[in-house]
């Protein structure tokens, strides 16, 4: 057992290592979320009237939970999906001669993609003064835990659909085909209420939608915006993402096991 | 004491036996080849030996431990050294090390003495905080030596160890061999298609379509395809010839304006056979027998004559787009 925790834990160094190594992905990670926080944020919130918000919530303030949601699927997702590179072509496959069990792989780079997401999105959280969000420690501590809970789901999806990659040929499709709509229907840019029963349908399904509802709760926690703001109670937004988490961690790692 | 010791080992995929019957027995410190053309059965040998892939039939055992019933045992007796290289370039050659050291659960105080000391061994001790990345090919290939040796291993496997690489490094590569087998008390398992290198093994096992063809030393195998082969240019051929033909009873063959005698133990004929001719001989030329010929005789084809395979390029390919 002993080993098989020392294997996770030096998975989740590497990554976080190289993460911290690499300063131009930093920049790239935090710059889309801020761009997109900046020009569509600011555009969409001079058109978009939201009358439900009765001036209680800006659009801005509406949407930023959503784009911190946004950075973290993202950087969650790409970061497991390096695991293809790495069997293919290096320490993965080093990784996988070790005398040490495959599950502790999978859960190493689920808790290194998450780490990863967790710190990024903390930067984006210093943002929250501009956007005119008020936070406390107790607050951002909270934020953190969440965030961490959604990142850790969002990375074992991203590992059980690249544990079935050969090749990096297949990204531009989970760009395409998981990645764009679980941010589009996640609820971070507009929310259910005002969406037709089949899309709405479609954005409960989103395990995301689930997360960012949750940062909603914990960033207007005893405010008038609240109420407006959140679709669902706290309680059922922690249930989704956890039960969310158990499921893609397990998938993971059952996929992982098989590969060869 | 034998330390691989296999069964009648079988690896078959659907419609392909790559691998069939094969039984061998390595002993301790020896530097064990295994020779064969591009798909012959090596690499799905040595990944069946490192549990990579589970044979179809047969087992081995390696230092005591069954691959197929004990395969994290045998993964912490053994170091792998791929073809292609699995370091991380991004990271420093230390913490490749480090990496290593902590899944095979080396423990840390030994650990950091281990880093410093194989590193040492294949003489990197000064570019141990650089990037990965700057270094050469066949730095790369050092260091992945050194990796696969940190925890200790009992065999290292070598999978074309020297592919690639400029044939100065490849000396330097097997100057190591040859220091780590004396230091590190270790057995070493490696393939090659190079017959040059096959010569730095103890015995050789020659592989082709997934049986084993022939395993012996290297002298013993070129014993196999006739002796050695003297060459003689003189401008008195009969009279060399007779003479030849008398005081030793050796037969002589004349071919154009050259004289060929077959003998073993050329290198000790030659002096003789020179002091009794003197200045009747122009020039005496000696071909030894070699590997290639080996292989020539008992697969009907040269080793060299095969492309490189579809993966391979696919590989180099990839790894360009990176």
């Amino acid at each position: 057992m002993t080993v098989a925790l020392k294997a996770v834990y030096t998975i989740w160094l590497r990554d976080v290592i190289r993460f911290y190594r690499e300063k131009t992905r930093i920049v790239g990670m935090l710059g889309q979320p801020l761009l997109y926080l900046l020009i569509i944020g600011t555009g969409l919130s001079y058109s978009f009237r939201m009358p439900w918000a009765q001036g209680e919530l800006s659009y801005l303030e509406f949407m930023y939970p959503g784009i911190i949601g946004m950075s973290v699927l993202f950087t969650s997702v790409f970061s497991a999906v390096s695991i293809v590179w790495d069997r293919e072509f290096g320490f993965l496959r080093e990784v996988l001669v070790a005398p040490v069990p495959r599950w502790s792989v999978a859960i190493g780079k689920a808790l290194g993609g998450s780490t990863i997401a967790m710190l990024q999105a903390s930067i984006l959280i210093l943002v929250a003064p501009f956007i005119g969000v008020k936070l406390g420690p107790a607050m951002v501590l909270k934020l953190l835990g969440m965030l961490f809970l959604i990142a850790f789901s969002l990375t074992s999806l991203g590992i059980t659909v690249a544990s079935r990659m050969e090749t990096m040929e297949g990204f531009q499709m989970i760009m395409n085909f998981l990645v764009m709509p679980l941010f589009f229907l996640s609820g971070a840019m507009f929310p259910l209420r005002s969406v037709p029963p089949w899309m709405e349908t479609l954005m409960r399904a989103d395990p995301l939608t689930y997360g960012v509802d949750a940062l909603r709760h914990i960033m207007y926690a005893g405010t008038p915006a609240r109420e407006l703001a959140v679709q669902f109670p706290l309680a059922t937004d922690l249930a989704v993402v956890s039960g969310m988490s158990l499921i893609f961690i397990t998938a993971g790692t059952l996929a992982f096991n098989k590969t060869e | 004491m034998n330390i691989i010791e296999t069964v009648r080992l079988h690896k078959r995929y659907k419609d392909l036996t790559a691998v069939e019957d094969v039984t061998l027995e390595v002993r301790e410190r020896e530097i064990f080849g295994f020779l064969g053309p591009n798909g012959a059965g090596k690499s799905t040998t040595i990944r069946m030996l490192a549990t990579l892939t589970r044979p179809t039939s047969g087992t081995a055992r390696i230092d005591g431990h069954d691959i197929v019933r004990q395969p994290n045992r045998v993964r912490q007796s053994i170091g792998l050294v791929f073809q292609e290289t699995t370091l991380d370039e991004r990271l420093t050659a230390a913490e490749n090390l480090l990496f290593h050291g902590m899944l095979y659960n080396v423990e840390r105080r030994a650990l950091s003495r281990r880093m410093a000391e194989v590193l040492e061994l294949v003489d990197l001790t000064d570019r141990r905080e650089a990037r990965v990345k700057t270094y050469s090919g066949g730095m790369k290939r050092r260091l992945e030596i050194a990796r696969g040796l940190i925890h200790y291993p009992r065999v290292l496997f070598l999978d074309e160890p020297t592919v690639g690489l400029d044939p100065q490094t490849r000396n330097r590569i097997w100057t190591f061999i040859h220091e780590l087998r004396i230091r590190e008390n270790l057995t070493i398992f490696m393939t090659t298609h190079y017959m040059d290198e096959a010569e730095h093994c103890d015995r050789i096992a020659i592989i082709d379509h997934g049986r084993i063809v022939a395993l012996d030393t290297p002298a013993n195998l070129k014993k196999m395809v006739g002796r050695d082969l003297i060459t003689l240019r003189t401008p008195f051929r009969k009279e060399v010839m007779l003479f030849v033909e008398d005081k030793f009873g050796l037969p002589v063959q004349e071919t154009g304006e050259y004289l060929q005698i077959e003998v073993s133990g050329a290198e000790s004929f030659i002096p003789v056979l020179a002091g009794e001719l003197g200045g009747r001989l122009h020039s005496i030329s000696l071909h030894k027998p070699t590997l290639d010929d080996v292989f020539l005789k008992l697969t009907g084809r040269g080793i060299r004559e095969e492309t490189a395979d579809a993966w391979s390029v696919y590989r180099t390919h990839m790894r360009w787009r990176r």
